[in-house]
Parts: C-alpha cells; structure tokens; sequence
C-alpha cells in the first residue's frame, strides 16, 4: 500500500469503525470487538507510514479543495506521525480499559460513547496528518465538537455544567484568536502550508509576529494556557476512558501539538528567535505551569488533581516551542510522548480505583494500596515519570526542557522548571504514599486484594511499563525526533 | 427545446400558478405545483450547466432581437441565483402542504399554493431577464404575493407586520421605477446591456445621478440593508412557518442580485463607486448592520425572531462584500447569498417543523426538543453550525472570504468586529442549543412527537447539503470567484 | 424655468404630499391613499417624458414628422395596472385588520398589541424597539 493510501486509511479506519459500531449497536461483544479490531487496525496504518519518514520522504494526499488555494490535504512528517502514534497506540489500550470500566460502572449509552470516541480519533488522527493549517483547524473543530457529547456523558447538571464550559472556552478561543490568526497569516503569507523554516519569513514586522504568535498560543484553547484553562478541569466529570484518552492524549496534545507545528512550520524557530515572538507566550506558559503545579496541590479529588497537573505539564511543551532552539523543540516533542503515557498510566488508575471502591477524594485513599497493589504501583511509576525522575521516560524530555532553557539563557525559566518539578514530587508522591504508608481510618481487617476487573488493572500495568521502555529506547525516540526539518534545506 | 429553456424555466411555475388556482382539491394542487416547481429545477440546472465556465445565453422574447424586443439574458450569476431560487423554492414547496394544514383549511390551499408559484415565478423572472423595466414589473409581483404570503399568517400581528412591508416595499419598488424612468430619458434604452454601453457617456448627468440615488435607495429597501431592514424582523416572525423560509432564502436574495446587476453592469464599476462613492455609504451602514442585528439577536427569547435578526445580520455580510470591492469580498457575498439562502431556509423550515408540532416558538417552550424530537432538532443544530460558519459548512466558506477580502484591505479592526460578530452568532445559537438539550422537557411538551418524514426529509436536505457545500465549493465559491472576475473587469 | 419644467414641478409637488400623507397618518386607509398620490406623480413623470411638444400619436399618416414616443406610456400602462394590484391587496389587507382589531388605525393597532404582549409575558421589558 501506498503512503497515501494509508494516510487516507488513518483517517477513515476509526470512522468507519465508528459507522459499524452505530449499525451494530445492539451486541456489547460485537460492539467491542469491533472497537479493538479498528483499533489495532488504526494503529498498523500508523505504523506503516514509518518506512517512509524515516526514509526523510514526506506523502502529500489532497482531499479537497472547498477555497483556492487552500486545499484540505494530508501530509505526513515526523512531529505528526509521533503524535499520532501516540494517540493510535494508546487507543487501543484505551479501549480495552474502556470496556471494563464502561460494563463494570453499568454506563448507559455505550454505543453513542463508543461512536463518539471513534469520531475524536478520527479527528485527532486528521490533526496529527494535516497537511496545512487550515486542515489542522478543521479537524481541531471537528475535535471539540464530537467530545462535547462524551464530556456531557453523563447527563446530569454537573455534566451539563462542565460541558457548557468546556464547549465555551474552546470555540471561544478558536474562533476569536486562531481563527482569527490563520486568516491573518495567510493573508500575510498568501499560503497555510506547512514548511521547514516557516511561511512567514520576510513577511512580518516584529511587533506583527509577536501579535500573531501570541494569538496563536492564546486560540489554541486546548493547550490550556492560563487563564483559558478552565476547560480542563470542568471536563474532568467525563467518564474516566474519556479523560484518560481525550484530556490526557488527544485532545490536550492536539492543543500543544497545534502550537508546536505552528512554531516549526509557519514561523519557523528561526524566525522566532530573531523577533522575540514568543516572549509572551514563553511567559505565560512559565506562569502557567507553576501556578497549575500550586492549585494541584490543594485540589483532594483525584481527577481535579490530575487535571491541574496535566495544565502544567502541557505548559512545559508551550515554553519549549517558545524557546525557539533545537533542544527545546526536541524536549518539547519528547514531552508530548512521554507525559501521554504518564498521565493515561494515573487516569487509568485513578478509574480503576473509582471502578472498585467508588472513591474519587485523595483523603479516603489511605490504606489502599494494600487492595490495589498493581494499580497504585502504576500509579507510583507514572507519577515518577511526570516529575521526570529517571528511570522513566519522562526524565528524558525535562533533560531536553532544561538543556533547551540552559542554551537560551532564561534563567528564570530553569528555576521555574525545577521549582515546578518539586511541585509534582509535593502533589503526586502523597497519593501513592497514603495508600502504601497509612492505615486506614477504620481500622478493617486488611482484606484480600480486591482489584478493578481485569481490562483495567493490564491496560494500566502495559501503559506504566511504557515509561519504563521509553526511557530505556528514549534514543530510539531521539532519532525520529531529530528528524524534524527545522531548518528550511539550502538549495 | 434546449434552446427554448431560458423561456421554460419561467413559464413553467408562471402557467402553473392559474392552473392551480382553479383547482379546488389542495392535494391536487399541491402535486401540480411541486412537479412544476421541480421541473424549473431541472431547467435551472441545465441552463448552469449552459453557461457553466463563463458563457452567456441571449435568448429573445418572441425572437424579436434587442434593444427593441425583450432579452432574456443569462450568464453563470443569473444561473446561480436561478438555482437558488428554483431549487430552494422546491424544496420548501414540498414541505409546505404538511405545515399549511394547522393553519387553513384545505380547499384553500390551492389559493396558497398559487401564491407561492407567482412569487416564485417572479423571482425567476427578476433573474433571468435583460429589460430593466421587466425587473419592476418583476420585481412588484413578487413583492404583491410575498405580503400575501406573510399576511395569512396565524397571529394577526402578521397582517400589521405585511401592510407595513406593503407600504415600504411600494415606496422601494416606485423608487425604482423612477431610477429606470431617468435613465430611460436619457439614454432611450431599457435593454440593460445597451444601458451598460450608453451610461457612461452621460456619467456626469444630473438626472443619472438621481436616479442612481433614487435606485439605492429602493433596492436598499428591499435588501434590508440597515437603517431600512425595519420591515423585516416582523414579517418574518409572523409569517406562516414555512413560507418564511422560502422568503428568507429567496427574496431579499435576489433584490442582492438586482443590486449587484445594477451597480455593477448597468451602472458601471467606474461610476457606482468612484464617482457616486457607494463604497463610504455601504461599508458603514452594513458593518454597523451586522453589529447591531447580531447583538438584538442575542437577545430574543423567541427563535423566529432571532433568526430574523440574524438575517439582517448575514445580509449585512453579503452587502459588506460588495461595498468592499475587491475580488474576495465580492466572491464572499454572492457565495455567502447562495450558502445564507440554503442555511436560513433549512433553520426556518426545521423551526416550522417544530412550532408544527409544539405551536410555539418561544425558547421556553423549545426546552428538551432536543429529547422529543431529536432528528429536526439534529438537523436544525448542523444548520445552526453552518450559519456560525464552523468549518466544513458552507457558512465557513463565506465568511472566510469576507474575512479575507477585510485583511486584504489592511483593515484588521474590520476582520475583528467580523469574527466578534461571528462570536455572538455563536452565543445566539448556543442559546438555541442550550435550550433544546440541557433545558428539561416542560410536562405540557412532553408528548410531542417527531414530525412526519414529509418534513423531516425537506430539513435534512438543507443540512446535507450545508455540508457539502461546506466541502466542494465548485459550484458556490468557484462559479463566484468567476463572476467576481468578471464584474470587476480584471484578469479571467 | 418654471413654466417649461411645468409637468416636472408638478411631480415633485405630488410626490411630496404623498409621501407626506404615508408617514404622518396613521389612518391604513389613508396611507393606502397617500401610496396611490405618490404613485400618480411618478406615472405623471412617465408620460411627460414621453410627450414631444406637437407630436401625435404614433400613427403613421400624412405630412405628420413628429411622434410622441409611445413606450413610456405603455409601460406605465403596466405601471398602472401594478398600483392597482398594489391598492387592491392593501385594502384588502386593512380590511383583515380591521376585522382582527377592530380598527384600522396604527397607533390603537400598536396599544391592542402592546396590551396583548403584557397579558403573555408579564414583567418583562418591551420586545424590541422596532415593533
């Protein structure tokens, strides 16, 4: 098969799963089985367009082309493919984990969900892949819209509440700034491709590009930059499968990734570094993910606490798309990856422990661990790799991160990365600690293990071992890393 | 026959409309008008596929040849607008016999149906023909049997809201009339491509000028452009149900397209806009329309009268566009006349649907008709995406055009209060959206039920092809890129 | 000036009192009349232009060279027969009015519709200032 083909296949596969499974709604077997099949489907057409980037070519598919000039294409490069790696390959654990989380909570509405879900893939799947900004925007809707319903899952006014402001925020920053700002750039470009060392050179005044860039980072609204970040949290009431993969994954990293394609391709960090463009966002950012990795600290439901974590994090990816040099930019990408498997790892958990025990506070966990074993043994390993300690992945992309930061002589920004990785140590480490350390208030007789059912405990204990594996083949990582054209070739 | 087409498209509602109204049986009437509307369709179409690529098509009334016989003169804009007109037309028409039921009782339905065709016959006619008296006379039928249509309206606040449209619509059309008397006197022609050849000559005439101001002002009128869109808000909301959408979609489409005719062919380029300056009086006027409409949009607590104020607002888009004069902002109104006509007319018909089985159009009686009736409320939600001008819906296509055409112009202050207005348009929307789903379904609605397929199949027409032409634009952007070209004189 | 632009000034002055009678009365009827002045002036307009001082008919005859030109006058045949249409469906509506409210006067029209949107939403400001 062609590159193209494939290309095409990645976007079709999850929604013509998600077609098959609205027809055979009925049967949940059939249903999940189809899940899974498109899934790993899915996941081989990512894998088989690696040939081809590692072979340095870049498959251009065109789709449509509803305004001259600016068609709806598909293209593969490096940044792309290792985000949709990411998403595909999570997915399918996902949907395991979905399976027995959905059934073993009883939700209703599976279907929908599982139609839902797919459709988000499909749009984060034509997200990783656009081949212009403009297809990227397209899809980023089409993201928001479909994981409005999964958000509002459940039905009730705390759903309906959260929905309201999720879909808020993020049409709001969408359509008022990057709308707003791709229409600007291709005015000023006459194009919206994607291209090594940007479109924009020679076509910006210093003050225009800081403008620009600062619209851009401020309309990505699913990057969850401060004080648009509200989203985030408000979309915690989905089902946990949702927030794993959607708030975790998908649609967060289609937020950051957005930002980082923007740096790369349009500007160009070149051009970044010459103008001072990023200075706001880089500041913002920096605030950002220290004052996230403050209010963690006081949130005790668990799901809260992850998402404030989670704004933090993404923030790391923000400051190093804005430190416009290599380092940061390989650091950046790294933590894309990384902090996807670490975060699902903790969502997964704290789900598993929702399924079994129904505890969503911090407070009650205490003593747990005893019960759930494997699951707050994940949960340590995941915390480790968010606060990027070594042995885990996540160490990897803060060592780029600093390096980056050192090389750009922000020393502000080195202290505020190291204040807010003792931060994560102060907000992660208690909640695996509580569980194995403290004793619970009642004093129960310590039962057996009693874990969530089976589909959720794997899925959790691969995904904790992935960041084991990610730092033991980090170089592996490395390499497509640097494959990133960041620099337009010299004729 | 092929050749006999320009002729067929008209005569086919204009011979069916007597025919139905000497029928006494509705539903008889009914398959007369809607298998005459939908042959007109096919004559559209095949006349677009005519001129399709920038031909044009004269065709001479009784073959007497121009300037002393009637021309018939159709190129790709004329085709577009014909394919709005009969298309849309149709596919309200086929819904209306279902909704007319509630409000009158059958044997007059052929009354009403005729009604309909003439107004729609005389829209048809305003498009095709090369004669600018022929556009009055044109232009006054389908004037005289839209206040017929909004009166029979079931609040009789209808009749109010279609005698003051009657008195402001007399005034525009005479107005009008006037212009074309003055450059009748002075040029001797009414035949408007011979008008386009002698005007310029007497460009610095007096009663040229008046009568430039005398047709402005009248066609404003009946465009709605703001300050004089205050017919508008009422004879919409209370309207028959059905017939606003076909009104929305049609009428104030093609009084654009007789403005654009005008100004543009008829006139001239050179003396609209550089010696009349058009420009400095549309530009604020429809930037101060689209702000103020969006705004009195948001803040409605009846869904039929929000979409009135939201029509006044997206015409305010489209007269934007050609204040703007440049390439992309007239490409962005005549695409947006083509996807705004498809749009309103799916969200009125989709509203009709509903007040068809809830008989209310109040917000607070539409809470949870997301849950009764999920398929209208469905169809009506992507339209409503479309009309914000979310992407892959053709209302993106447009705006994006306009928005291109203001950042063309270095005027970004103009692509901000654009993309501000598109925001409250989402607030308005969203209010919609609110209600029909997170609102619970009040005891007194609870029974409601979906509404026939007769319906329900007109809505999601209008949805499905929202969609597509929010994703091949050959037809809409394409064949407007084209004749922006064209009116505007530059490159082909 | 005045005596040769005679027909003009008199479709100025006629246009302008029926115009003047749509907007200051409130009366339907009487805007209905007001509309059929204005109207008239501009048919006067139509046929004055069309007239040649000492021109006939346009009958070709005997020693005659001057013609009125025929055109305007047989467009503003069908002018006339527009108005007609136009008088017809106004009236007909006012009468429709009339039976609904009981009077064909706005400003009582406006008061009747007022008092009705009271009844239905109570303690709510006006719908909109347009109606």
């Amino acid at each position: 098969m062609t590159a193209p083909t494939l290309l095409l296949l990645c976007v079709l596969i999850p929604l013509l799963g998600g077609v098959f499974l609205a027809l055979q709604g009925k049967s949940p077997n059939t249903r999940d089985t189809i899940s899974l099949v498109t899934g790993v489907a899915l996941f081989a057409a990512v894998l088989g367009l690696y040939p081809a980037v590692l072979a340095g070519e870049s498959p251009l598919l065109i789709l449509a082309e509803p305004i001259k000039g600016l068609p709806i294409s598909l293209q593969v490069e490096p940044l792309g493919l290792l985000f949709a790696t990411v998403a595909s390959g999570l997915w399918i654990l996902t949907t395991i984990y979905g399976m027995g989380y959905m059934r073993g909570n009883k939700e209703t509405h599976q279907t929908r969900f599982f139609l839902c879900f797919a459709i988000s893939i499909a749009a984060a799947m034509g997200i990783a892949f656009a081949g212009n900004l403009f297809t990227l925007f397209l899809f980023y809707e089409m993201l928001t819209i479909c994981t409005y319903p999964l958000v509002t899952h459940k039905g009730n006014e705390d759903a309906r509440r959260g929905g309201r402001i999720y879909l808020g925020i993020l049409m709001f920053t969408s359509i008022g700034f990057l709308l707003f700002a791709t229409l600007w750039t291709y005015n000023l470009a006459g194009t919206l491709d994607f291209r090594a060392g940007g479109i924009l050179q020679d076509h910006v005044t210093p003050t225009t590009a800081l403008i620009l860039l600062t619209l851009f980072a401020f309309g990505t609204g699913k990057a969850a930059l401060m004080p648009f970040h509200r989203w985030l949290p408000a979309a915690m009431v989905a089902p946990t499968p949702v927030s794993a993969l959607l708030h975790a994954v998908a649609v967060v990293k289609a937020g950051v990734f957005t930002i980082l394609k923007v740096t790369i391709y349009i500007f160009g960090i070149d051009l970044i570094a010459e103008t001072g463009a990023g200075e706001i966002a880089l500041w913002v950012a920096t605030f950002t993910l220290t004052v996230a990795s403050l209010v963690a600290l006081t949130k005790n439901n668990l799901k809260a606490r992850l998402a404030y974590s989670t704004i933090g994090q993404l923030s790391y990816v923000v400051v190093g798309a804005m430190l416009a040099n290599a380092a940061g930019i390989i650091g950046a990408t790294m933590q894309i990856a990384m902090h996807a498997m670490g975060k699902i790892t903790l969502f997964f958990c704290a789900g598993a422990i929702y399924v079994a025990t129904h505890k969503t506070d911090i407070s009650d966990m205490r003593g747990l661990g005893y019960k759930m074993p494997f699951t707050f043994a994940a949960f340590f390993i995941g915390s480790i790799s968010i606060i990027g300690l070594p042995p885990m992945g996540g160490s990897w992309a803060k060592w780029h991160l600093l390096l980056g930061s050192i090389e750009a002589t922000q020393w502000i920004i080195v202290g505020a990365l190291l204040l807010s990785s003792l931060l994560n140590i102060a907000y992660l480490i208690p909640v695996a600690a509580r569980a194995f350390y403290m004793t619970p208030e009642q004093k129960a007789a310590p039962g057996p293990i009693a874990e969530a059912p089976m589909l959720c405990v794997v899925p959790l204990c691969i995904t904790a071992s992935g960041t084991l594996l990610l730092f033991i083949f980090g170089d592996a990582l490395n390499h497509l890393v640097t494959l990133i054209p960041l620099r337009a070739e010299l004729p | 026959m092929s050749n006999q087409l320009p002729a067929i498209v008209l005569l086919l509602t204009l011979l069916a409309a007597p025919l139905c109204s000497m029928m006494r049986n509705g539903d008889h009437a009914w398959k007369l008008a809607v298998s005459s509307a939908w042959l007109s369709v096919v004559a559209a179409f095949a006349l677009l596929q005519q001129v399709w690529g920038g031909y044009e098509i004269s065709y001479h009334m009784g073959g007497w040849p121009p300037p002393w016989g009637i021309e018939v003169r159709i190129d790709e804009l004329s085709a577009l607008v014909l394919v709005l007109v009969t298309l849309f037309g149709s596919i309200v028409l086929s819904a209306l016999r279902e909704s007319l039921r509630p409000i009158m009782r059958s044997h007059r339905h052929s009354l009403y149906y005729t009604t309909f065709l003439l107004c729609m016959a005389s829209l048809i006619g305003i498009t095709i023909t090369g004669d600018a008296f022929n556009v009055f006379v044109f232009l006054e039928i389908s004037s005289l049997s839209t206040y017929a249509l909004i009166a029979r309206g079931r609040d009789r606040r209808a009749l109010t809201a279609s005698f003051r449209y009657l008195i402001m619509g007399t005034i525009g059309a005479t107005f009008i009339l006037i212009a074309i008397g003055f450059i009748y006197m002075v040029t001797g022609t009414l035949n408007m491509a011979d008008l386009a050849e002698r005007l310029p000559a007497h460009a610095d005439n007096r009663v040229v000028q008046a009568s430039f101001a005398f047709f402005t002002i009248g066609i404003a009128l009946k465009v709605a452009v703001f300050p004089l869109h205050y017919w508008l808000p009422n004879s919409y909301t209370y309207a028959p149900k059905a017939t606003t959408a076909f009104l929305a979609a049609t009428a104030t489409k093609v009084s654009l397209y007789v403005m654009i005719r005008f100004v543009f062919d008829v006139y001239g380029i050179e003396f609209s806009f550089q010696q009349m300056q058009l420009g400095l009086l549309l530009v604020p006027l429809s930037i101060a329309g689209f702000l103020i409409a969006s705004l009195t949009a948001v803040f409605q607590n009846d869904v039929k009268r929000l979409l009135a104020w939201s029509s006044v607002a997206q015409l305010s888009y489209m007269v934007l566009g050609l204040g703007l004069l440049n390439i992309d902002g007239l490409t962005a109104s005549i695409t947006h006349m083509f996807n705004h006509a498809m749009i309103k007319a799916g969200l009125f018909l989709a509203l009709a649907a509903m007040i068809y089985r809830v008989e209310s159009s109040k917000l607070s009686d539409l809470a949870g008709i997301g849950r009764t009736m999920p398929y209208t409320t469905a169809a009506f939600v992507i339209l409503g995406l479309g009309l914000i001008g979310v992407p892959l819906t053709a209302g993106f296509v447009s705006k994006w055009y306009l928005i291109s055409a203001a950042l063309e112009k270095d005027w970004l202050w103009l692509a901000v209060l654009l993309i501000a207005s598109s925001l409250m348009a989402v607030v308005y929307i969203g209010k919609i959206i609110d209600a029909a789903y997170f609102k619970p379904v009040s005891a007194s609605h609870a029974q409601v039920k979906e509404v026939p397929p007769i319906i329900l199949i007109p809505c999601w027409t209008f949805a499905l092809l929202t969609i597509y032409f929010g994703i091949d634009t050959r037809l809409s952007a394409g064949l407007a890129g084209r004749v922006a070209q064209t009116l505007l004189g530059v490159g082909s | 000036m005045f005596t040769g632009l005679f027909n003009y000034w008199v479709v100025i002055i006629i246009m302008m009192s029926g115009l003047y009678v749509v907007m200051s009365s409130s009366n339907l009827i009487k805007k209905i009349i007001g509309l059929n002045i204005f109207q008239t002036a501009v048919f006067i307009l139509f046929i004055s232009m069309g007239k040649i001082s000492g021109g006939t008919a346009p009958i070709l005859a005997e020693g005659i060279t001057a013609y009125s030109n025929p055109l305007p006058h047989v467009l503003i045949l069908t002018a006339i027969v527009v108005g007609v249409a136009t008088t017809a469906l106004g009236l007909a509506i006012a009468v429709r009015v009339h039976e609904a409210y009981g009077s064909v006067d706005e400003i009582e029209i406006a008061a009747i519709d007022a008092a009705d949107f009271d009844q239905e939403t109570p303690a709510k400001p006006a719908e909109d200032t347009t109606s």
